[in-house]
């Protein structure tokens, strides 16, 4: 059964592991080797023994990622309206704020990425597994209105298991209203820039992270359509090694670049002075540069400005 | 709640027909006269499967978009178009016995169509991949729908299916990337789109070919972000608990229609589609035939700059204004909603 809300074995959510004392040292999740909490801090919680790259809440991303002190926030008040009264989602939801410490499983806003300004946004992964309700999809659409605005690329990291199955066919159409919005960067020539990381599966991945311009992800990520198990029930079909990560979609053309992630923040910023960016400190200044504001169907500019005209 | 399940209830209707059929024989070896008791019997048959199908549940809709006898998209082409002349594959890698598509004459004008498939007997559910549309299906109704927009026909669409392929084939060729694509291309399409939800919204792989200008759905088909059992096997480790995931889903043609995401729902013959698949497909002609011609008189900006809003509107939520804090009290109830909803969050805000 194609069921591609499933995950793999579960894992906790930050992979910490309990035996070791806290603060001076962590374990590595995938080979167990000891780590100091600094040098692993250091190195952005990639393991230096064997490479595993550690998930990272939407903050540490945001550290890791973007000049520091850059970050501008944006909609962080919208918060999930249980919109089906649906069994467990208040709590769960709940339980999600507290863990990552924000509204809803996407982060947006603005930031520069080696002096070039952007629309920056992160999918939290330890807010109900990244899933996309109506918050998540409002949001994007938001940010890439935004970055149509204001000219300037729209750069994504995804972390999600799909659509939010306790939003039903409001989780569904967020995976439609994310694609229309892609299709607007696009007549907007807005760069969209993707950055795939552990995990991206299901409706997020069959939707607006398979549709960047250019599509990097972190090496070992688990990066597919469906959940392992359903592709084991298919008995007629061996999955072939290292099926379903960042290298697979790589060499099966999904996935332009597997990039490790201590080279993402240089990556990103090649990749926004290719685009036209123009670095500086002043973001307004900077944007210039940017694209065009040809929209030939004006249809993001026009619900932007006005509704109800369907 | 219904308290039996779809096939029962069709086993005991149908046993009361043989009874019928038996009483008939049997008088009319002996020259008797037994109209009258005839009629009592189809009455109390006809209340029967009328209270049946008043009260029909979640789960029981699932049964009927399900149905093995329910009609395909194959079945309603001949009785809604005329010359459909099918047209195969995706010129990149095959074509999908799941997805059919081609060109086709409805009232005379040509539109092009293409629809998920299902099969009936074994080989031709094999064929078919038991619904399950693959990346050369949604890349073939790519292909026909951007050649439908380049010579300005319109486009119709039926789906049903479980759901999208997950096996490994797919998954090589990129299942998501094809899905994804359509998604985005679909959106700035510059024809009409009508879809039509036949059986089984399926996912993903539904809303593949369902990004439209009007999406219309069969009274007893479905609509699902995920298949019931799967919901149930996620949240509670318990495929069994299907009927409770679909309650909790709002899975049928009427919650979809309540929530906006489908423009009408066509209704069916008493007992579903497949007691009536003429009456069915008339009511969909009926429909499209309505919507065509409405959607028809838009300029393409219009049409566009709706099809876009209409699923930007999707979606309800809460604007708090500033991050939750761990003691905040719970999100305000929601307003029941309304169809056609313009803006979600001002619906909110304006209706505490
Ligand atoms: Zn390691």
């Amino acid at each position: 059964m194609p069921d591609w809300f499933r995950r793999r074995t579960p894992q906790p959510m930050n992979e910490r592991s309990p035996d070791v004392p806290a603060g001076a040292f962590t374990k590595c999740a995938k080979c167990g080797h000891i780590l100091y909490a600094k040098d692993f801090e250091r190195d952005l919680k990639v393991c230096l023994r064997c490479g595993h790259h550690h998930r990272l809440t939407a903050d540490e991303r945001i550290e890791y990622t973007v000049d520091p002190d850059s970050f501008r926030e944006t909609n962080a008040g919208l918060a999930t309206a249980d919109p089906l009264r649906f069994p467990d989602y208040a709590a769960k939801a709940e339980r999600g704020r507290e863990a990552a410490g924000r509204n809803d499983a996407l982060v947006t806003g603005t930031a520069r990425i080696g002096g070039y300004p952007c629309v920056f946004a992160v999918a939290d992964f330890t807010f109900m597994g990244g899933s996309m309700g109506s918050v998540f999809g409002e949001k994007f659409v938001r940010a890439a209105d935004q970055a149509i605005e204001s000219k300037l690329p729209f750069v994504l990291f995804c972390a999600s298991g799909g659509a939010r199955m306790q939003e039903g066919l409001f989780g569904l159409m967020q995976m439609a209203k994310t694609s229309a919005a892609v299709a607007q960067l696009g007549e907007a020539a807005v760069p969209y820039l993707v950055v795939l990381t552990d995990p991206t599966t299901g409706g997020a991945f069959a939707s607006f992270a398979s549709l960047g311009d250019v599509i990097l992800a972190e090496p070992g990520a688990y990066v597919a359509f469906a959940g392992t198990r359903v592709a084991q029930q298919a008995q007629t079909h061996k999955p072939p090694p290292g099926y379903q990560t960042s290298e697979f979609q790589q060499e099966r053309g999904m996935v332009d670049r597997v990039t490790p992630r201590k080279e993402l923040k240089d990556t990103l910023a090649r990749l926004l002075s290719f685009f036209g960016g123009q670095s500086g400190s002043n973001g307004e200044e900077a944007a210039a540069g940017y694209g065009d504001t040809k929209n030939p169907a004006g249809i993001a500019s026009a619900s932007r400005n006005g509704r109800g005209q369907a | 709640m219904a308290s039996m399940t779809v096939l029962e209830f069709e086993r005991q209707i149908a046993e009361l027909e043989s009874n019928i059929a038996k009483i008939r024989e049997i008088a009319n070896r002996e020259n008797r006269d037994v109209e009258h008791e005839i009629a009592d019997l189809e009455q109390n048959r006809d209340a029967l499967l009328h209270d049946f199908f008043q009260a029909l549940t979640a789960w029981d809709n699932v049964q009927l978009a399900r149905h093995a006898d329910r009609p395909y998209t194959l079945d309603y082409l001949p009785l809604l178009f005329d010359d459909f002349l099918e047209l195969h594959g995706d010129r990149v890698f095959g074509d999908d016995g799941a997805m059919v598509g081609g060109l086709a004459l409805f009232d005379g004008k040509p539109v092009v169509v293409v629809g998920q498939q299902k099969g009936r007997d074994l080989k031709e559910r094999q064929k078919r991949n038991f619904g399950y549309s693959r990346p050369e299906g949604y890349r073939k109704a790519l292909r026909l729908m951007h050649l439908a927009a380049r010579f300005g026909h319109p486009v119709v669409t039926f789906v049903d299916t479980p759901g999208a392929d997950a096996n490994v084939p797919s998954e090589e060729r990129g299942i998501s990337e094809a899905i994804a694509r359509n998604l985005r291309e679909m959106s700035v399409l510059r024809t009409p789109i009508v879809s039509v939800i036949i059986g089984e919204g399926g996912s993903g792989g539904a809303l593949g070919i369902a990004v439209a200008d009007r999406v219309l759905m069969l009274e007893h088909a479905i609509y699902s972000v995920i298949a019931p059992e799967g919901c149930a096997s996620i949240l509670w480790r318990d495929p069994a608990r299907g009927p409770d995931a679909a309650r909790a889903m709002r899975v049928t043609a009427r919650d979809a229609r309540e929530f906006g995401f489908v423009d009408e729902v066509i209704p069916e013959p008493l007992g579903g589609a497949h007691k009536g698949p003429d009456a069915t497909a008339a009511a969909i002609k009926d429909a499209l035939a309505r919507h065509l011609r409405e959607i028809g008189r838009l300029s393409k900006t219009r049409l566009l700059a709706g099809r876009y809003e209409k699923f930007r509107a999707m979606g309800r939520f809460l604007d708090v204004a500033a991050p939750a804090r761990l003691d905040a009290p719970p999100p305000a109830p929601v307003p029941a909603p309304t169809y056609p909803e313009t803006e979600p969050a001002a619906d909110v805000q304006h209706n505490p």
